[in-house]
């Protein structure tokens, strides 16, 4: 340990302002900050600190994303060996897992960081670590055939546009994550809908006959379609224990329901995203649910609704995002409510969309700040109220 | 007539190196220091020159503005130095002591004979008035105003703050006595809080002509701002004073015997302090005048006050006026290999559950000075009202100062906090935001706008 830190004390120097390589300064500072934490004491105010960092906030909820992660790499495989006939066994499940969603992750925090960097070099301020969980998300929440290159277009744009335009982590209005897969949902819709994209290898088949594995065709009966498809009970509900477990086609880290609970249960429990949020998109989504499955809108009861699609990564990973979620206490029951309410119905009444999860999201992080707004001001008024009568 | 007012939200800060009960050691002061930065926005006046004799209440500086407020030293002995900073800021008047102390006799009086003019002009005359602070803001009160209601926290809840029964046991007559003569003065009720834990036996919980309140919770439930906001919260123009029970056992003293007689107890603390104990000493007191307590040759930090809000002083500095507590603390100048990335840091406390500090919550840490992190923008938005029991929106009221809108400003609350009543959401804060010092940036602008 000693030696590391006298190899960077060493080198230090040359990336200092008026060091050889001090345009990097940034640079050198997010790897030296990443492996150790710095030497700062504090200058004024309180002299003792949590040992809490924004890095420590971060890395807990890159682990929350882990289950959903391994589980979303196997079960790509496990869609590719069930489309075409495989069965494969579960090392080659996992390797052809690897395979397609390594790229996505090495695209997602090249192109992200790198963006990160250069815009903190420019402005002179220390790299944010705030891309680690957007670059650990954005891969999750794509088909997995997405073709790299639109996604670097797409994970480019939400960090400029997204992020540094509005002064980098902390001060953007909508979740970066999302805005990436709201860039490639609408700039190419055909390769992020439709019953193909969602298993690995059958769009590569379909155009050039060609497999991971030659000689395998796709399967008689092969569908590829997600549960939101087709959204009903006869559909459905022979696959409800298929939709819980995640062994379903769909975005990568979406599927297991399992999975994003373990999540879940980590961000509770480290406290890292808000539990209200959380519960409050769980009652909207069902409150919506139950509304459409009363009045016919659907045949299935609410409770599929949380089950199928985005809603509970949405609900538990983007929903919970500190920065452009709700800021209030109260605030926080209403946006998620809504996120939750307004998901579902796109579902249910918006034959356009299949999935509503993502513009609910997007949409409530546009209007979180008047949410907080009008919480703010009736707690103020409130307690003048209060004041003046004591 | 008691009151009782339940705080949930708080935290102790569980740190090593609380005072034992005992009085080591009567300080004889050689060099202390009257520093006129204990008070916020004084322009100070410089009465006396190097070379002078003074006593134990003459007067060595005044407030420029209202030139009656005058500021006294402690001790009898010689102006040995007279410290200024850049652009001539007046920092410190030292004083060398004398070895026998005299004081200035400003006559013992009874309250109850005095006039509320004659008390104020006996405060002002002694170089006590300083000791009542107002709110909003918390400066010197201005003599001119009548406040709405005085407000005195009985005890503390800071970081190994000093026991405030165990600190003026002795001092109990003279703190009644004070407390009449200010409520005489400022013709309106003295609000008390005692602590919940010991309201029925502390002697505070039997002074007369107060209003008494009983206050549970964790820190910052000892702080006076807490307590004003849930009894009486300060509105766009009201005053109100508040007085630290030392400077009330001041106050009375000069009644009752007619010195300036600042003497206290001084709590010295903090993981780095060896046996930290009580000392009987005086505001200004010189960190070498406590020499036993530490080893010099470590690298400290010596603050005058508590971790969360005292002041850094260095080596060669002085105590606070204010202050009855010295905290020495070690400098975490260190690195600390993946710090962020390990799975757990025994040594260190953090009060989020990212860490699990939470498994053993009787554990206490020996605290340093590390930032434990770089400065970022706010990203994380519920751990500031977890350890702020006051009805405000604090990461509101910081982003109002920062933009310099007064407006918002006074709509999210700044007549109702101090830098101390946010000195916990600075502590919790994973992006080491200075909050303390966007407060004191806050307030300064206000009072440049508003006078």
């Amino acid at each position: 340990m000693n030696g590391l830190r006298n190899f960077v004390d060493k080198i230090k120097p040359t990336f200092e302002k008026g060091g050889k390589l001090g345009f990097l300064h940034s640079t050198f500072d997010a790897f030296e900050t990443f492996l150790f934490v710095p030497n700062t004491v504090t200058r004024r105010g309180a002299h003792v600190r949590d040992c809490v960092d924004l890095k420590r906030v971060m890395i807990m909820v890159v682990i929350a994303l882990i289950p959903a992660m391994l589980f979303g790499i196997w079960n790509t495989g496990y869609q590719h060996s069930l489309a075409f006939g495989l069965d494969w066994g579960f090392w080659n499940i996992v390797l052809y897992g690897l395979v397609k969603v390594l790229p996505l992750y090495i695209v997602s925090y090249l192109v992200g960081l790198g963006i990160e960097f250069v815009s903190a070099q420019i402005q002179g301020h220390e790299v944010n670590e705030g891309y680690l969980v957007s670059g650990m998300l954005i891969p999750l929440i794509v088909p997995v055939d997405v073709p790299l290159w639109m996604l670097a277009i797409a994970v480019a744009f939400a960090v400029i546009i997204g992020k540094e335009v509005f002064g980098g982590t902390g001060m953007n209005i909508w979740n970066p994550a999302l805005l990436t897969r709201a860039f490639l949902f609408f700039s190419y819709p055909s390769k992020m809908s439709g019953d193909t994209v969602w298993t690995g290898g059958v769009e590569r088949f379909m155009n050039e006959g060609v497999a991971f594995q030659a000689g395998n065709g796709l399967v008689d009966g092969f569908s590829g379609a997600t549960p939101l498809a087709d959204p009903t009970l006869a559909n459905l509900q022979p696959r409800l224990w298929d939709m819980i477990l995640g062994t379903i086609p769909g975005s990568v880290g979406e599927t297991s329901v399992i999975a994003i609970l373990l999540g879940a249960i980590i961000l509770i429990w480290t406290g890292v995203a808000s539990w209200k949020i959380m519960a409050s998109s769980v009652i909207g989504g069902l409150a919506i649910g139950y509304l459409g499955y009363a009045v016919g809108a659907t045949d299935l009861p609410g409770y599929y609704q949380l089950v199928m699609g985005g809603f509970l990564f949405g609900t538990v990973f983007m929903a919970t995002d500190p920065v452009t979620s709700a800021q209030t206490e109260c605030g926080k029951w209403i946006y998620g409510f809504l996120v939750g309410a307004l998901a579902v119905t796109v579902r249910l009444w918006n034959p356009g969309y299949p999935e509503g999860m993502m513009l609910a999201i997007l949409l409530m992080n546009t209007f979180a700040p008047l949410i907080d707004h009008y919480v703010i001001e009736g707690s103020i008024k409130r307690r003048a109220k209060k004041v003046k009568t004591a | 007539m008691s009151n009782n007012i339940y705080l949930k939200k708080g935290l102790d800060l569980p740190i090593n190196g609380k005072a034992a009960q005992n009085t080591r050691k009567v300080i004889i002061p050689d060099v202390m220091a009257v520093k006129p930065t204990d008070f916020r926005g004084l322009v100070p006046k410089l009465l006396v020159r190097e070379g002078d004799k003074v006593l134990a209440g003459t007067p060595v500086l005044a407030d420029k503005m209202s030139q009656n407020i005058l500021f006294a030293s402690p001790v009898s002995g010689t102006v040995a130095e007279v410290v200024r900073g850049e652009k001539r800021k007046l920092l410190e008047v030292r004083i060398k002591a004398d070895e026998k102390q005299e004081y200035v006799d400003f006559g013992a009086k009874k309250v109850s004979s005095l006039s509320a003019e004659q008390i104020k002009e006996s405060l002002l005359a002694a170089g006590l008035w300083p000791a009542l602070t107002q709110r909003p803001y918390g400066i010197i009160a201005n003599p001119e105003t009548k406040p709405k209601a005085i407000f005195v926290s009985a005890f503390s809840t800071a970081p190994l703050a000093a026991d405030t029964e165990y600190a003026l046991n002795e001092q109990i007559a003279h703190v009644q006595t004070a407390v009449d003569a200010l409520g005489k003065l400022a013709g309106c009720k003295v609000h008390v809080c005692v602590n919940a834990v010991n309201a029925s036996a502390t002697p505070f919980g039997k002074l007369q002509n107060v209003v008494l309140h009983s206050v549970s919770g964790k820190h910052p439930a000892g702080n006076v701002g807490v307590q004003i906001h849930h009894i009486s919260p300060v509105q766009k123009g009201e005053i109100v004073w508040t007085v630290s029970p030392v400077m009330l056992a001041a106050i009375g003293k000069l009644f009752n015997t007619g010195k300036y007689d600042v003497r206290r107890k001084i709590a010295v603390t903090g993981p780095k302090a060896i046996n930290p104990a009580y000392v009987e000493g005086y505001p200004g007191i010189s960190m070498k005048d406590v020499k036993e307590f530490y080893n010099a040759s470590e690298n400290l930090r010596y603050i005058s006050g508590d971790v969360l809000t005292g002041t850094n002083v260095g080596a060669e500095g002085f105590t606070g006026f204010f202050d009855n507590q010295i905290t020495i603390l070690e400098e975490g100048d260190k690195y600390e290999l993946l710090g962020w990335a390990k799975p757990c840091r025994s040594k260190l406390f953090s009060a989020s559950r990212t860490y699990f500090s939470w498994l053993t919550p009787n554990k206490k840490y020996d605290m340093d000075t590390n930032l434990h992190g770089g400065p970022r923008a706010f990203v994380v938005n519920d751990v500031y009202g977890k350890v702020l029991p006051m009805d405000l929106y604090p990461v509101y009221l910081l982003k109002a100062c920062l933009a310099n809108d007064i407006d918002k400003m006074e709509k999210f609350g700044i007549y109702e906090v101090l830098e101390e009543d946010l000195a916990l959401c600075e502590y919790v804060c994973p992006s080491k935001i200075y909050i303390q010092q966007i407060i004191t940036d806050g307030i300064a602008l206000m009072l440049k706008e508003m006078c």
